[in-house]
């Protein structure tokens, strides 16, 4: 991702900000200005949860370039307690315990690296929920 | 006086710890450096995965203390993180953590160093700014994904880890302060030249000029200009290098194995560094009851030490829910063998 873009779309890639719509109340991630349902204009940001679903996954063992030293991986589609849909990495996870409705949580990782030198590219995965209050 | 307190009365608002997922045994690092002859000092360390850094395991510290706090992030006025690990050598690690928490963009935000003790420096800092009525609240974090060099005596115990505090008034503190202290001296105890990537230390020179000094010095004079003795405290946290020195040090201070006992996770998770003794301290908030007083006594190479007493309050209960105790940390623990932890932790060489 070049540093322009890195820069525009790290609210949305930090902490998962969406937006939502002011007339019929529909979150959206990612940002996209116009809701969905109404067609109306939704610039208002939104701070997702983090919270949702796996909804369905697959495990990459050929990874695109700036990816590679993480294989392999799991990408899922995330369905959040919110609504949208995300497409993401899952991390903190072996393979085998991934599962369709695993509850998940998103967490701010290192997504991809420009080389030793270059800029570190930080954004959202998600990891099993951990629960909060008493120990497990 | 040579102890500190903010004319504003200040305290803890919230907490949070980060600790990785993954573990190595110190038998692995015995097995592969002495053929498991040589006896590791703790049982496992903490090991940072792949995806993450100072700056991630920062963030989700931050995340868990804010929650605690019941804050919006846009209250804070400071975002300062101690690491020696820093992702970027410039380039702060503050501002990306702000802006992942949502906090900037009127908020100072920095990075500090001092070995082990960065952590605290950002405490004493964020009890300042809140204490002279600069802001409301400030983000004090430490966080270090530590490296020690292959075969070293460090590499069973250098460790990931960290934890934050939401800093901020006293009426809405879980524990607050009673009063701090900072001893420091020029020790060459430890250190790491720039760009160089493995520390080297004193060896035997660590314990006592450096570690024993300090941390003694500091918390002996802190209780003394507060006319307590050990007896005063519920629990104290020292640094914990390894599990030798805080039990040595504890117990020259009058301190029972169980007045530290809580907060010692040097065992199970290595040496955190800027993260190590305020790690031990939220173990020890997740424990709390209203009353309790507590010592923390940090350690820096270099040297110096910050010590800092606390009285918890009601609000603890309620407050510690609100986010994953440490102790759930420290049980989401997948065990890792020493190849793994050298992918892992960026070992192999691979051009
Ligand atoms: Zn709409």
């Amino acid at each position: 991702m070049h540093i322009p873009r890195q820069w525009r779309t790290r609210d949305q890639r930090l902490s998962l900000m969406g937006e939502v719509c002011p007339k019929c109340g529909v979150k959206l991630f990612p940002p996209r200005d116009v809701c969905p349902e109404c067609s109306g204009p939704a610039k208002e940001p939104f701070a997702l949860s983090g919270r949702g679903a796996v909804y369905s996954y697959s495990t990459v063992y050929h990874a695109p370039e700036g990816y590679e030293s993480y294989v392999p991986y799991t990408v899922a589609l995330v369905r959040l307690e919110e609504g949208p849909m995300v497409t993401a990495q899952l991390t903190d996870v072996d393979k085998e315990q991934v599962a369709i409705g695993m509850p998940v949580e998103m967490v701010t990782r290192k997504i991809a690296e420009d080389g030793e030198d270059g800029a570190i590219l930080y954004g959202y995965k998600f990891r099993p929920a951990l629960e909060a209050g008493a120990a497990c | 006086m040579t102890i500190m307190k903010p004319s504003r009365e200040v305290g803890i608002a919230g907490y949070g710890a980060y600790l990785p997922r993954y573990r190595l045994p110190g038998s692995e690092v015995s097995r592969v450096w002495s053929e498991g002859e040589d006896e590791s000092p703790v049982v496992e360390k903490a090991v940072a995965g792949l995806d993450e850094d100072a700056v991630t395991m920062a963030i989700e510290a931050a995340r868990n203390a804010i929650a605690r706090a019941g804050i919006r992030p846009q209250q804070l006025r400071a975002v300062w993180v101690g690491s020696e690990s820093k992702p970027y050598a410039v380039k702060p690690s503050g501002t990306i953590v702000a802006q992942a928490i949502g906090a900037t963009p009127n908020v100072t935000a920095a990075d500090w160093e001092f070995a082990c003790k960065a952590g605290t420096e950002t405490m004493q800092a964020s009890f300042a700014l809140v204490g002279s009525g600069m802001g409301d609240y400030a983000l004090a974090i430490g966080a270090d994904t530590a490296q020690g060099r292959p075969n070293d005596a460090l590499e069973y115990t250098a460790a990931s880890g960290g934890a934050a505090y939401v800093i901020g008034p006293r009426e809405n503190s879980l524990a607050y302060l009673e009063g701090s202290y900072s001893f420091v001296s020029d020790t060459p105890d430890f250190y790491r030249r720039a760009h160089e990537h493995y520390p080297r230390h004193g060896g035997r020179f660590t314990g006592d000029p450096a570690y024993f000094h300090h941390v003694e010095g500091a918390a002996r004079h802190l209780m003394e200009e507060l006319g307590y003795t050990a007896k005063d405290y519920a629990q104290a946290v020292l640094h914990q290098p390894n599990p030798k020195f805080p039990a040595r040090a504890a117990k020259s201070l009058g301190f029972t194995p169980a007045q530290i006992e809580t907060g010692l996770l040097v065992g199970r998770v290595g040496n955190t560094y800027a993260g190590s003794s305020i790690l031990g301290l939220t173990a020890v908030l997740d424990e709390a009851s209203p009353g309790d007083r507590i010592l923390l006594v940090s350690f820096g190479s270099g040297a110096g030490s910050d010590a800092f007493s606390f009285v918890v309050t009601d609000l603890i209960t309620e407050r510690r829910r609100k986010a994953p105790a440490t102790a759930t940390y420290l049980a989401r623990r997948r065990e890792v063998d020493y190849a793994v932890y050298a992918r892992y932790r960026n070992k192999l060489l691979m051009h």
